[in-house]
């Protein structure tokens, strides 16, 4: 392992990152206070609780996961895909280094940044309503592993779109579809037994019930289901990624 | 001397099935300047490509410094620097800091003394903390060397280093090639510019459609293909080539006062004795005589236009 070079990647990823500090950050936040304006005063102020938690506190693990998704996968997405439009992919493929290590670099990178907003936003959320964390570490575990898997998933697609479109195309039509009906927002008990069903193959279902489970102790489906589900998708993301590799597939043709 | 570069029959199929090298061998010793020459869509970009591990080979081995570019792959980029023919940068990152990151790639620590080393060799030192953006057509292609060199390599590929750059430029890019190889680098640059492959290298390939025609020694080159011109100046014009000069390979020049003579120095007879005395037979009144060695570029030309006629 050329770990010098992957230390590279990663802390060149970061610097852009870090460059543009005020604006990877005011942006969530801005977004997160919106949430909870409308979902938690506005909305939450009609339900009262949702399985004995408020419902402000109770969307707060949902707010998190639906960001850190959406941001692990464009982070890494384009992460690998801007090399790849301006045509400096040549130096990384050029360079002593495998695709194993690059992947370590640019997923590295886009998941740490996704957990730094992550926390922004579990920071920012303190402001709005009480919560308390009941497993802290089951917390964090859930939180980098969600980072890490959908950075991975986000490479995949950076490496797959062939333009801008495409690089947007699957985020929107697919991963932000599954993360709203992945209960961030509600209790999949709350919906209709048909689609309680549907909903169970909606892999975001078990990372929102997982991660809220740390929280509050409670949960849509068993905690052990839950990181089933999510190593079960790092695995699929894992083994895509070395079929890529094998191949050299959109990358050295 | 083993090579410092090998190749052996590397074929090329892109996936749309087009074969862009056709079994190419190639020796390249280390310390020498070598510089491929040929028309667009050659295969020159691919056979580069193909060795510094842009693009995977169909079939056929490279190894370079003796290490295989597949299964010791590391060992081998370590000694390659690659200057790609289109300008890739980012353009809003510093030069310094691109240039730092290109080492970084290689797995080298960092080492600003190199750096600055580099910067300075190139004429970007001032402009160090410049974004990429702010940089002219020139100074972006001296980047490119700039982080190909930043690992300090053994061995560097130049794609077109002097396409789209003024003559002042080219000649500063000639120079910059000449300090390398001094110190030691071997070169392979690629060239659409007869008169650079004249200037700089010690052997000059030639590509046409993914086959490489041949590489030979510069001087041996031009000696060998090289066609000779014999132009003899008549006092008196005339208004057509007299009937006794007419077994002889002659055009007349439009004021009718120069005759030119081409002929083979690989010939064992030139002709140019019986020629002359052909002349003085029929009546013509010599002047002057000049000879005139063809270019590498007629050679070129001609060698590729052979080969579309095989074809
Ligand atoms: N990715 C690709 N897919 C399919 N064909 C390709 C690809 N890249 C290059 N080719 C084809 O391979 C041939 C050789 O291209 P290459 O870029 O190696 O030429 P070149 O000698 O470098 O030309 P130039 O002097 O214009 O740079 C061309 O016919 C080109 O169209
Ligand atoms: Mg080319």
């Amino acid at each position: 392992m050329n770990w010098a070079a992957i230390r590279s990647i990663y802390l060149y990823e970061m610097s852009r990152f870090f460059r543009t500090l005020l604006q990877s950050f005011v942006s969530p936040v801005i977004s997160t206070s919106l949430y909870f304006v409308v979902f938690g005063a506005a909305i939450g102020s009609r339900i009262d609780q949702v399985e004995g938690v408020s419902y402000g506190a109770f969307i707060v693990p949902g707010l998190v996961m639906l960001t850190v998704m959406t941001q692990a996968i464009s982070n890494a997405s384009f992460g690998i895909y801007f090399p790849k439009f301006i045509g400096t992919i040549y130096e990384l493929l050029s360079a002593p280094i495998n695709f194993l290590e690059i992947v370590i670099g640019y997923v590295g990178a886009a998941a740490t940044k996704a957990l730094f907003i992550g926390i922004i936003i579990l920071i920012t959320s303190f402001f709005f309503v009480d919560i308390t964390i009941q497993h802290p570490l089951a917390m964090v575990a859930f939180l980098v592993l969600t980072c890490i898997s959908f950075a991975l998933l986000g490479f995949i697609i950076g490496i797959w779109a062939k333009n801008f479109e495409q690089l947007q195309l699957v985020p929107l039509l697919i991963v932000t579809p599954l993360v709203f009906l992945g209960g961030s927002f509600y209790s999949i008990s709350m919906l209709p037994p048909f689609w309680q069903g549907v909903s169970m193959f909606n892999p975001v279902v078990y990372l929102v019930s997982g991660f809220r489970w740390a929280f509050f102790g409670l949960s849509d489906v068993p905690v052990l289901a839950s990181l089933g589900a999510i190593a079960l998708f790092t695995g699929i993301c894992v083994g895509v990624i070395g079929l890529i590799f094998k191949t050299g597939w959109r990358i050295r043709e | 001397m083993s090579a410092i570069l090998q190749v052996r029959g590397l074929r090329k199929a892109y996936a749309n099935g087009f074969e862009a090298l056709k079994g190419v061998d190639l020796d390249i010793e280390e310390g020498e300047i070598i510089a491929l020459l040929g028309p667009n869509g050659a295969g020159k970009t691919t056979l580069i490509s193909t060795i510094c591990g842009i693009t995977t080979a169909t079939s056929g081995n490279v190894t370079v410094g003796g290490h295989d570019i597949e299964t010791d792959f590391r060992a081998a980029r370590s000694m390659i620097g690659l200057v790609p023919q289109e300008i890739n940068l980012e353009p809003f990152e510093t030069v310094v800091n691109t240039v730092r990151f290109s080492r970084g790639l290689f797995g080298l620590p960092r080492k600003d003394k190199i750096v600055e080393t580099v910067l300075r060799q190139l004429s970007l030192w001032d402009k160090k903390d410049n974004q990429v953006k702010e940089l002219s057509g020139g100074m972006k292609r001296r980047v490119l060397i700039a982080k190909a060199l930043a690992h300090e390599p053994r061995v560097l590929f130049l794609d077109e280093p002097t396409a789209g750059v003024d003559v002042e430029l080219r000649k500063d890019m000639w120079d910059i090639v000449a300090t390398l190889k001094q110190s030691g680098v071997t070169i392979i640059l690629t060239t659409h510019y007869i008169e650079e492959a004249e200037a700089i290298a010690d052997r000059v390939g030639v590509i046409n459609k993914g086959e490489l025609l041949l590489v030979e020694d510069k001087t041996a080159l031009m000696a060998r293909m090289g066609k000779k011109e014999l132009a003899v100046q008549i006092t008196a014009p005339i208004d057509t080539i007299p009937e006794l000069l007419a077994s002889y390979d002659l055009t007349l020049s439009e004021n009718g006062k120069t005759l030119t003579y081409t002929y083979d120095t690989r010939a064992e007879r030139t002709g140019i004795t019986s020629l002359l005395s052909a002349m003085s037979e029929a009546g013509l009144q010599l002047s002057d005589v000049e000879t005139r060695q063809s270019s590498l570029e007629e050679i070129f030309v001609g060698l590729v236009h052979d080969g579309k006629d095989a074809a």
